[in-house]
């Protein structure tokens, strides 16, 4: 498959919009689309409760996806697979079960400066909650984590470690393997959002204790995020929320609860998200093998130099394809507004990392970010764009 | 082109690379703080009001184009005014940057941010200066204690 053809399988870009905003989502190739509708049309019921063919179908279809996901990531078992709602709901079912149990009074969370919202608030209202320390591991200028300086911060105090696998800002990809060698034991999770649908995972090599990943970043629907955790931690975690189909059995006096991952899955599940995000899977898998990205990120890197006045933030060796700069004498925002005037769509904000703003000394930034329908005619439109934004601002 | 004209008109270009009546007040008795979390927009107004009147207006602005030059233009519209009319001004103009007024009651320079309708994430760019206004303008605490 070339860029071609997989641009055409996204229904979305035809009308010939340059969408440079896959980090905040990814467009949805028609698959993907069809899937979810066939199953609403062919296979629909709820799953795991009813005693006739169909729900059964359904299920079959639902923890089909389960055993995709876990080979998707190289997981020991299926077991370790729990479905959530998105990256966010798997760092914070993580946080409020398993951070619960482990970090107390004086104990200390570990993160870094470049880490999503959703990877600090859980951390420090855990933290707030226990009386616990959180702590923040610096980046270099150029958005690379200092690792000798992580490495000095995991104490005897440290409880748990949490890491995105990929900055949804800088493009900076962390070294996870590394930083798991360094945790020596130390629980460690990851916030892989911004990685999946860019690079192989493999969860046994990397070593972590739990991957959090959402659908919705890789082709797949929204409302449906993946918690992986080791097994041991599963079994030991309590419940996140109580409902059904997490129980085994339940009286008034007593419930006693259904077996890992279900457990963690109360209520009726998005079942047919579910099943969209296995096309997604498979999509993912194939696109990737033909994809561009990484060529196409070093051109938008090079191209984005020549223009004066335009600063890149983040220029990390290793990286995933995503594009912060800034522009002289132009707030992002506006960047923002003249390039979806010319048909190019990026992000302009904090990118819900607001410590990292601080942290760079830059209020906003505009950020590109590929997907793998994008190719070059995308790069020229934006470039077209830019220079539009020179003849406005001078 | 014509819709980027439209936006971004050169009196709002002016008043964005050089804001009238930035700074801070020393001693002023109104003061309040505007945050646009979307975008990263940020506002810090001061105003000198004595016998309800604008005596005086300063704010520092770090945002886009839109809302600096909003904050800018505000400021030379309300000084001098009486809080009463700064207020009924602000209810007007958001009137028609929201489209909820279809017409411009001549409103001066302000007019030039009717073309911020067409396009809604930006109203809220536009509006913050007048939202910070009213609420420094309306702070009951700050009237307590105030000499």
């Amino acid at each position: 498959m070339n860029a071609v053809s997989l641009r055409e399988q996204f229904p979305i870009l035809r009308s010939g919009l340059a969408y440079l905003d896959s980090a905040s989502s990814t467009q949805k190739p028609l698959r993907v689309i069809e899937r979810e509708a066939s199953f609403y049309k062919e296979q629909y019921a709820n799953v795991h409760r009813g005693v006739y063919k169909l729900s059964q179908t359904a299920t079959d279809a639902y923890e089909g996806v389960r055993r995709q996901t876990a080979a998707f990531i190289n997981a020991k078992s299926e077991r370790e697979i729990v479905f959530t709602k998105g990256t966010t709901e798997a760092i914070n079912l993580v946080a409020s079960t398993f951070g619960r149990q482990r970090v107390g009074a004086g104990d200390e969370v570990l993160i870094t400066e470049m880490e999503h919202h959703s990877n600090i608030v859980p951390w420090q209202m855990l933290c707030e909650e226990k009386g616990a320390k959180l702590v923040v591991a610096a980046i270099d200028d150029d958005g690379v984590l200092l690792l000798d300086k992580f490495a000095s911060l995991i104490t005897a105090k440290t409880k748990l470690i949490a890491v995105s696998y990929a900055s949804n800002v800088l493009g900076t990809i962390n070294p996870i393997r590394e930083i798991v060698q360094m945790a020596n034991g130390i629980p460690v999770l990851v916030d892989a959002a911004q990685a999946v649908a860019h690079e192989r995972v493999d969860v046994q090599a990397l070593g972590c204790d739990f991957f959090a990943f959402s659908s919705h970043k890789m082709y797949g629907p929204t409302g449906v995020g993946v918690l992986h955790g080791k097994l041991e931690h599963l079994e030991s975690m309590p419940p996140y929320q109580g409902g059904g189909d997490m129980i085994r059995t339940v009286s008034f006096e007593k419930t006693q609860y259904n077996e890992v991952p279900f457990k963690f899955e109360a209520g009726t599940p998005n079942i047919a998200g579910v099943v969209g995000f296995g096309e997604a899977i498979s999509f993912t898998q194939e696109a990737l093998r033909s994809s561009g990205e990484n060529a196409l990120t070093q051109l938008t890197i090079d191209k984005l130099k020549a223009i004066p006045g335009l600063q890149i933030i983040g220029n990390a060796e290793h990286r995933s394809p995503v594009v912060s700069f800034v522009m002289d004498g132009v707030h992002p925002h506006d960047i923002g507004t003249i390039l979806d005037i010319n048909g190019v769509a990026i992000r302009a904000g904090h990118h819900c990392a607001e410590p990292l703003m601080h942290r760079l000394n830059v209020p906003a930034t505009a950020r590109v970010s590929l997907g793998v329908y994008n190719d070059e005619s995308d790069i020229d439109k934006l470039l077209k764009a830019l220079h539009k934004v020179r003849e406005v601002f001078g | 082109v014509d819709d980027l004209r439209e936006l971004y008109q050169q009196v709002i270009l002016d008043h964005y690379k050089q804001p009238r009546n930035s700074g801070e007040i020393e001693n002023a008795n109104r003061h309040a703080d505007g945050n646009n979390p979307l975008c990263g927009d940020k506002l810090h107004l001061t105003a000198s009001v004595s016998d309800g009147k604008i005596e005086d207006i300063k704010f520092q602005a770090s945002g886009c184009a839109i809302s600096t030059a909003s904050a800018s233009l505000m400021s030379e519209a309300v000084k001098g005014k009486t809080v009463s009319e700064a207020l009924a001004l602000g209810e007007q103009f958001r009137g028609v940057v929201t489209g909820g007024t279809p017409e411009l009651h001549d409103m001066g320079k302000l007019e030039v941010f009717a073309g911020v309708r067409d396009y809604p994430v930006r109203v809220k760019c536009a509006v913050l200066p007048w939202h910070t206004l009213r609420a420094a303008l309306t702070q009951i605490e700050e009237e307590v204690t105030t000499e």
